[in-house]
């Protein structure tokens, strides 16, 4: 792991894949059932500019069978040889992803994602989104897995009402900052205050 | 210590990620069945294959694990799966509901309320809870997208008409986020008023039925009923019998040919908590027989 290679694409993934990868979901899963929170992973490095958490994330939750759109930036042949190294997630347009990974002026429009269809909600693509930083300063979230209210240093708040207003439909999303992961799913109600 | 002939928790990682996938679709939309490419595990169907394989996709080296069969902890499908993943996840176990981080359930939910960071997972036997009324996959599917759950309403009715009230008594249907009915699982309806607005993440698995299904934490689970006929969740009208509970789900035993019986809590941790506390009940007593 620490011997120096030829290809930087062969390092960064988990090193003890099976444990690592049930802790990060662990902590994917809470993120995602409790809206807002913010918790810390590790255990993967990715090429720059890709943050450790959205690394773990992929690692966690991609493989073959997901559709994965790099959007904009972080489009690289690095992060490319990476995915094919690491995941084998075949790399696609926006409309056939099921997970799609970006920071989020570079995932605009996201109204081409997939948001499931009325029979089958959950054929709908996850946003891995990037930031620069998760804070819980910002639009108020409200719904499932959130006590009273919560706050999240979101993007915008239009996209995510949208969202929410196409409930069951809709895309779930996870923001991914450093070694800091939160989520919100598309149950999650957003207010600007 | 793990079993290293397995994988960490038995499954290969690429079903666990996609059993993980599924779970995260079910969390993002509450009460919705997520369908999933279910796997053969090593016991059979309706011994909680579906539990076991939501359990594995989430047990992490540092959890505690307990497993319930209608309350108890001591009963064979409990103990066999309490092995099961102590020998191929390594993860220690216990009896105690305050110091599990997770729990594999058939059919209740404990009596000591559950905390955040917890996670319960169901074993589901039928998780679709219009099945009974409407066979067809097609058309169920085709309710739950329009949200037509007048039949399910109509079964309630033919209840109070012939009954008086309503009678069903387990598995009792409830509306998740007003939005999916969803089946609570074989669970008595006098567990109903826990689903909704607890700290812990619950997760269902119905394995022969390859559906997976989840209610998030403080989500608003309302059991279906009528402005006249409203919900009750119903149990013996009795105290428990060893350690005196008034408000803990009772199961009745018989105990002679001759009509006696006697009424003990459902949840064994509990009932044993109480009586660790001094607490007693009608029949508690060194020797049993004696207190006839």
């Amino acid at each position: 792991m620490n011997a120096p290679r030829q290809n930087d694409a062969l390092e960064g993934g988990f090193t003890e894949a099976p444990v690592q990868s049930a802790r990060a979901f662990r902590d994917v899963l809470e993120a995602m059932a409790r809206p807002g929170t913010i918790r810390r992973v590790s255990g993967a490095l990715p090429p720059a500019p890709l943050s450790v958490a959205a690394g773990v994330v992929l690692l966690t939750l991609c493989d073959g069978t997901t559709p994965l759109h790099l959007a904009g930036s972080i489009d690289r042949p690095a992060l490319r040889d990476w995915v094919a190294f690491h995941i084998g997630a075949p790399l696609v347009g926006a409309e056939g992803a099921a997970f799609a990974l970006g920071r989020w002026e570079d995932l605009q429009p996201v109204s081409r994602f997939r948001i499931g269809q009325p029979d089958y909600p959950d054929r709908s693509a996850t946003l891995i989104v990037e930031c620069d930083r998760l804070t819980n300063h910002g639009p108020s979230l409200t719904g499932p897995g959130i006590e009273t209210a919560t706050w999240l240093n979101l993007p915008e708040t239009a996209a995510f009402r949208a969202n929410r207003a196409r409930f069951p439909l809709g895309f779930d999303t996870i923001f991914t900052a450093g070694d800091r992961i939160a989520g919100l799913p598309r149950s999650t109600r957003v207010e600007a205050i | 210590m793990t079993d290293q002939a397995y994988n960490f928790a038995y499954l290969d990682e690429q079903t666990k990620r996609m059993i993980r996938r599924a779970i995260l679709k079910g969390i993002a939309v509450p009460g919705y069945q997520v369908p999933f490419a279910s796997r053969e595990m090593p016991m059979p169907y309706g011994w909680g294959t579906g539990g076991v394989q939501v359990m594995a996709a989430c047990l992490v080296p540092e959890d505690r694990l307990k497993v319930i069969d209608q309350g108890a902890d001591d009963t064979t499908n409990a103990v066999s799966i309490r092995k099961f993943f102590a020998r191929t996840a390594g993860v220690a176990v216990t009896e105690h509901t305050t110091e599990a981080t997770v729990i594999q359930t058939r059919h209740r939910i404990p009596e000591t309320p559950l905390k955040p960071g917890q996670i319960l997972v169901y074993q589901v036997p039928i998780p679709e809870p219009l099945r009974f009324l409407e066979p067809r996959e097609t058309e169920t599917r085709k309710m739950h997208e329009l949200e037509e759950y007048g039949l399910m309403h109509v079964k309630l009715y033919e209840d109070i008409a012939r009954h008086g009230q309503i009678a069903t008594s387990y598995a009792y249907p409830v509306k998740v986020e007003s939005r999916y009915v969803m089946d609570p699982s074989p669970i008595p309806k006098f567990d109903n008023p826990k689903l909704s607005g607890n700290p812990a993440i619950q997760l269902f698995g119905a394995g022969r039925e390859q559906r997976i299904y989840a209610v998030p934490p403080w989500t608003e689970v309302v059991s279906l009923d009528f402005d006249d006929h409203s919900f009750h969740a119903s149990k013996a009208p009795h105290d428990c019998d060893l350690c005196g509970s008034s408000h803990s789900y009772l199961d009745e035993v018989i105990t002679d040919d001759q009509g006696g019986r006697m009424f003990v809590c459902s949840d064994t941790d509990f009932c044993e908590g109480r009586r660790a506390r001094g607490m007693k009940g009608r029949l508690w007593a060194p020797e049993p027989e004696a207190a006839e």
